[in-house]
């Protein structure tokens, strides 16, 4: 059984379904990563996953725990850790305020897991008295993955972590997060860019209209002529 | 040498009647800025009530004062207000905090927009008004039992020689002090303390603070107590330095509000730099300079009227002026403000 | 039930000012019928900036007083010594002034943008400031050394004071023109700090510029629009009218001289309520044609599409409509309304005293009104208007009642019963926040609540 599990979910906002008998897990030391056209509730499936969304059916469990009826905050606490596509760094605060921030739950020694995050992004060393505000794209996205980070989650999501970042920064960034996985984390993403995405992914689900459409290892969906043809752009 | 002395002369001059005097104001108007901004950083939204807290926190203060003045306490020459301080500010914490849980909580857990919260905050000042002058009255209340002067005019005529003589009070002093005391401490807590932290990222980014386990129940139990001590700090010293009205009181909440937009809204730093611009364009705007300029320049030069900008009747409007003209020009202040949506 | 809704709370005011009629006084009755009509043509003002288009006016004050102003500019008689001593200079400077903000008019739309161009505002500014001084101050010093006792200001145009009403509104209308040019736009929460200052700089001006106000020497002794009681009570056609009125309790008296005194006093009694009942009537007349106008203008298109704005400014605005437009529209005719509220009360007052105008009694009474009567319904403010009025006059006795009825237990000489009831008044301001956070909570949309449309 895998360590994080959205099983049948159902549900939506104000009466109105956007996810059907959706099913989504990923274990650690796993990428799997959700793609799929506009509109078909990707993100809106992680939103279940943190709780940010009320589900009339189905269930989430972490770690063969029943979390569904958890507030996102006490999920948190459970170490699942989400970094938001936008606005996902405090930017008044310096990088070191940041992932300190992060670790704000924690009431043990933080010193270690921020080398740790420092060692996996060392551009944020060096930048780490500096307002998050005034980093590049690619760097902010680093801080706000450091801040998830710090934690220590066993579960990290990620919210389109690529979105508006250059062809190489993507590439960087994605090294970052197969590091992140190497830790032995359980890795969730929704990606726009789903060739590169699912070139990393151990998982991929592709979503149709809040639905489960194809689910499999990354490269065998890569390698899906249907996929390629209908989501991949040929 | 006559040119050194007439400079000195106006230097004093200037400095008695516009350098101290906006400094100490400067400094009330610095703290109750402070309480607005954050209010307004951590909540979201303009506390029309800030000044009938500052009254309510004085009254407390008063009223404290005259019982242990009637007990026969003193430490005099500091006033007897500063050991009574400490429990104004209790009082008008708890007060603050239970006018959060009865009022604005509400509203806050509905996500109700900011302007919603400023009416209730409308709501709360007309009851705090009506509290204040139920129990303390309307009038005018001198609470300040300390020491006058540091410094006399004529002492000071004496001790340098010189035409113009320098005032000094100790409530400007202690205004300063005090006000300087408070605002370091402030910025420490702000800048190194876990709470502290929590409280700028809770401003910066509501979701993400809450993404990260900062339990906003306790941030806005914080700010409500930081923001009642702060008002009560201003208000008493105010009131020593000048004297306590309820009126007067309600009436300062709009060169606060000039004070904190100035320095850019939300911004602690902000608040203190823009509550001496108001402090010091209030009074340099509508000092008369000509006896100054009697001093500086060469008979010929002199000007004929008072060579004041504006008279003293307009000193509060000064302050609207600038508000607006900050407004207009740079609605996020002169530090960068909350963004104004 | 929300059919009858509105005619029923409207029939318990009713019933609640003859209630103090008959129990009171008709005359503190009347009294309190003026000033509640008064405030509901306020509060239709500020419900039609913050129920129609969402505007949060907190200079309510500020517009009060211009309108106050227009009642004296109108209806006091110029003073001829004062224009003949400063008119002039006064006029120079105006024209000064106006000659400098065509320039820098002019050099905002024709120049390019640049240092240049700054620093040439920046000239013509001071310099024309400096000419204007020049002209400026000797005339002011001049017109105030005018006979200062009793005036000392131009004075104004010796017109009816009713047309003042008009007036009022325009000249509050050009003021929200140039306040909303630059205000608006502001988040709401900043136009109320912004517009509570810019109320507390028209009151300043108003309170310093004694040239043109008198200040804080108050004008008193305006034009009245209607008789004076004194010279009512010698009319023949009122007297016998009173007497008609008490046929039966004259009747009852058989001594003549006592009749004689009885009718007497009985007139002096009905020419003040006689005074009042015209004045209800006239301020009646304008609530009316205020209320019928809002009404209409609320169903009309454009009320419809400034609901839209209002409930959502970017569909609007992606839809094309020009919100910023819109806005400026709507906040000045809200104050356009509410200066000719300034102007009937001053004319019932017959007096501006700059000092009475405070912001708790003038902006946030009525945003009080407004919200506990029903933003965005035209019934409700109205209504609103009359209940916190009532209110507002009628918390004090009621408080020193029940002061005194809580402290009935207490030692006469007792030092804190005599502060209890003396404080008592101030209840009436926690009554109106008390009822204000009560509204807000449990009924935001106020006592008659806007009308749900389906479009």
């Amino acid at each position: 059984m895998s360590y994080l599990i959205g099983e049948n979910l159902t549900g939506g906002y104000g009466g109105m379904d956007i996810l059907n008998d959706l099913t989504i897990s990923v274990d650690k030391g796993e990428i799997a990563v959700i793609v799929g056209p506009n509109g078909a509730g990707k993100s809106t499936a992680m939103k279940a996953l943190l709780g940010m969304l009320d589900l009339r059916e189905g269930q989430v469990l972490l770690d063969g725990k029943d979390i569904t009826n958890l507030t996102p905050q006490a999920r948190v606490g459970e170490g699942i850790a989400f970094v938001p596509q936008t606005h996902n760094v405090f930017t008044s605060m310096t990088v070191q305020e940041n992932l300190e921030m992060g670790a704000f739950l924690r009431r043990d020694d933080i010193f270690e897991t921020m080398e740790q995050i420092y060692e996996l992004f060392p551009i944020l060393k060096e930048k780490r008295k500096q307002a998050a505000g005034e980093l590049s794209g690619g760097q902010r996205q680093q801080v706000a993955v450091g801040r998830a980070m710090m934690t220590r989650p066993s579960v990290l999501m990620l919210d389109e972590p690529t979105a508006g970042v250059s062809p190489i920064v993507m590439d960087e960034l994605f090294d970052r997060i197969i590091e992140v996985k190497n830790t032995g984390v359980a890795v969730l993403m929704v990606e726009q860019n789903a060739r590169q995405a699912l070139d990393i992914a151990d998982r991929g689900y592709v979503l149709v209209t809040g639905r489960n459409r194809f689910t499999d290892t990354g490269a065998a969906l890569l390698a899906d002529p249907e996929v390629r043809k209908s989501f991949l752009g040929g | 040498m006559p040119e050194t002395i007439e400079m000195l002369n106006a230097l004093t001059l200037f400095s008695n009647f516009v350098l101290i005097p906006g400094l100490a104001y400067g400094s009330q108007l610095a703290l109750g800025a402070l309480g607005v901004t954050l209010v307004f950083g951590i909540l979201r939204f303009a506390n029309f009530a800030h000044g009938d807290l500052m009254a309510f926190g004085t009254m407390v203060t008063i009223l404290m004062t005259w019982w242990l003045q009637s007990l026969g306490v003193s430490i005099s020459p500091l006033p007897t207000a500063l050991i009574a301080l400490p429990i104004g500010i209790i009082v008008t914490a708890l007060f603050a905090v239970a006018t959060d849980k009865a009022v604005f909580s509400f509203y806050r857990l509905k996500k109700s927009p900011p302007v919603i919260l400023t009416i209730a905050s409308i709501g709360v000042m007309f009851m705090m008004n009506a509290i204040v002058r139920f129990i303390i009255g309307p009038n005018d209340q001198r609470f300040y039992d300390g020491e006058k002067f540091l410094m006399k005019a004529r002492e000071f005529k004496q001790l340098t020689g010189l035409d113009e003589g320098l005032s000094i009070r100790y409530t400007q002093v202690l205004t300063v002090v005090v006000a300087l005391v408070v605002v370091i401490a402030l910025f420490w807590f702000l800048q190194r303390s876990r709470t502290g932290k929590a409280m700028r990222a809770f401003s910066d980014n509501e979701d993400l603070a809450l993404l990260s386990g900062i339990n906003p129940d306790r941030v806005v139990l914080i700010t409500w107590i930081i923001a009642a001590a702060l008002a009560t700090i201003a208000g008493v010293l105010y009131g020593m330095d000048k004297s306590f009205k309820p009126f007067t009181y309600f009436q300062l909440l709009l060169p606060i509000f000039a004070a904190a937009i100035v320095g850019g809204i939300g911004h602690p730093v902000g608040a203190v730099v823009g509550g001496y611009v108001v402090a010091f364009s209030e009074v340099m705007v509508t000092y008369a300079y000509k006896k100054v300029f009697v001093y500086v320049l060469p008979e010929d030069w002199q000007p004929e009227g008072l060579s004041q900008l504006l008279s003293t009747d307009y000193k509060f409007a000064v302050s609207f002026i600038i508000l607006v003209v900050v407004l207009l020009i740079k609605p996020t202040g002169l530090f960068k403000g909350k963004v104004i949506k | 039930m929300s059919k009858f809704r509105a005619p029923l709370v409207f029939l318990i005011m009713a019933g609640m000012l003859v209630f103090v009629g008959v129990y009171q006084s008709w005359s503190v009755s009347l009294s309190i019928l003026g000033m509640c009509l008064i405030s509901a043509v306020m509060a239709l003002g500020v419900n039609i900036q913050w129920g129609y288009a969402g505007l949060f006016n907190a200079g309510v004050m500020g517009f009060t007083a211009i309108g106050g102003v227009a009642a004296v500019l109108v209806s006091y008689p110029p003073v001829k010594e004062a224009w003949s001593a400063g008119g002039g200079g006064i006029g120079i400077s105006l024209l000064i002034m106006l000659v400098m903000s065509a320039i820098i008019y002019f050099s905002l739309k024709l120049l390019p943008k640049g240092k240049l161009r700054g620093l040439l505002i920046f000239i013509v500014l001071l310099l024309g400031l400096y000419v204007a001084r020049q002209f400026f101050y000797p005339a002011v010093s001049s017109i105030e050394s005018v006979d200062s006792a009793v005036s000392g200001f131009l004075g104004g145009m010796g017109l009816p004071i009713l047309f003042s009403w008009i007036v009022g509104g325009v000249l509050a209308a050009a003021v929200a023109w140039a306040i909303g040019k630059v205000a608006l736009g502001l988040r709401s929460d900043y136009l109320a700090i912004a517009t509570l200052g810019i109320s507390e700089i028209v009151i300043a001006v108003i309170k310093n510029e004694d040239w043109l106000t008198r200040g804080v020497k108050n004008v008193t002794g305006l034009k009245r629009p209607v008789p004076l009681e004194a010279e009512l009570q010698q009319e023949e056609w009122f007297i016998s009218l009173v007497s008609r009125f008490n046929e039966s309790k004259l009747a009852a008296i058989s001594d003549a001289d006592a009749k004689a005194e009885m009718l007497r006093s009985l007139v002096i009694e009905g020419s003040g309520i006689f005074v009042k009942l015209c004045y209800a009537g006239l301020f009646a007349v304008v609530l009316l044609i205020v209320l019928a106008l809002s009404i209409r203008a609320l169903n009309s298109p454009w009320g419809r599409m400034m609901r839209a704005i209002r409930d959502n400014d970017e569909a609007a605005s992606a839809m094309g409509k020009d919100i910023k437009k819109r806005h400026l529209q709507v906040f000045i005719l809200g104050s356009a309304v509410i200066g000719i509220a300034g102007a009937m009360l001053t004319t019932l007052d017959g007096q501006l005293t700059p000092t009475s105008y405070q912001p708790l009694r003038f902006t946030f009474l009525v945003w009080v009104m407004v919200i506990v009567g029903g933003s965005g319904n035209n019934l409700g403010a109205v209504f609103g208007g009359f209940l916190i009025w009532f209110m507002w006059i009628e918390a004090e006795p009621i408080a020193i009642v029940l002061m005194s009825f809580v402290t009935s237990g207490m030692a006469e000489t007792s030092a804190l019963k005599s502060h209890l009831i003396e404080s008592a008044p101030h209840l009436r301001l926690f009554l109106m926040g008390l009822l204000l956070l009560f509204v807000l909570r449990f009924s935001p949309k106020g006592i008659l609540p806007e009308k749900v449309r389906h479009s």
